[in-house]
């Protein structure tokens, strides 16, 4: 086995191109009107990326690095908490692939190497489900329902 | 929608889902210990909980590791359910966990 079995594997089919999915990741006024915070990187391989709150102080969430990069079909980022140590080897890893389906888009987010138990796990099995069907609403209707995601 | 409900409208695919959501990533071999049902009948109800986007399923190797995938029903719930009733059916949930396990214990 090359690696371990990932954490969680979420799907969502989305009424959109691969491209408009694509760019609902990375862009940040689109992650903003679903995800609740927005992500700010060059999106380059190597490269840091945040993830930040919409409050006034721009809290950030998470960062991590852009393992592997390939619009608008496959994303690999790590993935952790500035509190943690500066120590990567405690970050978890998300993978974001994008497949074609009919007039459809197939999004999978993989998430791997997380610690079981963890305040991060069970936030991330809460989290993913309803960012992605958020995601979904807000590129098949334009708007997103109002509401904390995170309940 | 339709695949979701019918997918649902099933205690052993209920079952299924039950035993992904204690323990997810488990292969066809695992999910057939855990439960009543030949393996055929396990392979039966995967296929269609699959279809329905309620289990998503990874290769590993020559392993077949499935998942739960509740996005659909997140779909589901997000249609009918509102930020306020979520915040007051939290409410009922907890108050009824609270006097169950009270019986629980008083039963022990």
């Amino acid at each position: 086995m090359p690696e371990r079995a990932p954490n969680f594997v979420y799907v969502v089919y989305i009424a959109a191109s691969p491209d408009t999915v694509w760019k609902a990741l990375i862009e940040r006024d689109l992650t903003k009107a679903y995800w609740e915070h927005y992500n700010v990187s060059d999106w380059k391989q190597g490269s840091p990326w945040r993830h930040v709150r919409l409050d006034e102080d721009g809290t950030v969430d998470l960062i991590g690095t852009v393992v592997e990069i390939d619009p608008p079909s496959r994303m690999v980022i790590t993935w952790g908490t500035p509190g943690d140590p500066a120590d990567e080897s405690r970050h978890s890893r998300v993978t974001f692939e994008i497949a074609p389906v009919g007039p459809s888009a197939k999004l999978t987010v993989t998430h791997s190497d997380l610690e079981a138990g963890s305040g991060m796990a069970s936030g991330i099995a809460k989290g993913w489900p309803a960012v992605l069907s958020n995601l979904k609403t807000l590129l098949e209707t334009g708007h997103t329902i109002e509401g904390d995601l995170w309940g | 929608m339709d695949d979701v409900f019918r997918a649902l409208a099933d205690e052993s695919r209920r079952a299924l889902l039950d035993a992904l959501f204690a323990r997810s990533g488990q292969t066809l071999a695992e999910l057939t210990v855990g439960l009543p049902m030949s393996r055929q009948a396990v392979a039966k109800h995967l296929g269609i909980l699959e279809a329905a986007n309620l289990v998503s399923v990874v290769r590993r190797g020559r392993e077949k590791l499935h998942y739960l995938n509740p996005v659909p029903i997140g779909e589901i719930v997000r249609r009918w359910v509102g930020k306020f009733e979520d915040v007051r059916l939290d409410a009922l949930t907890d108050f009824k966990e609270q006097i169950e396990t009270s019986q629980e214990k008083r039963r022990a």
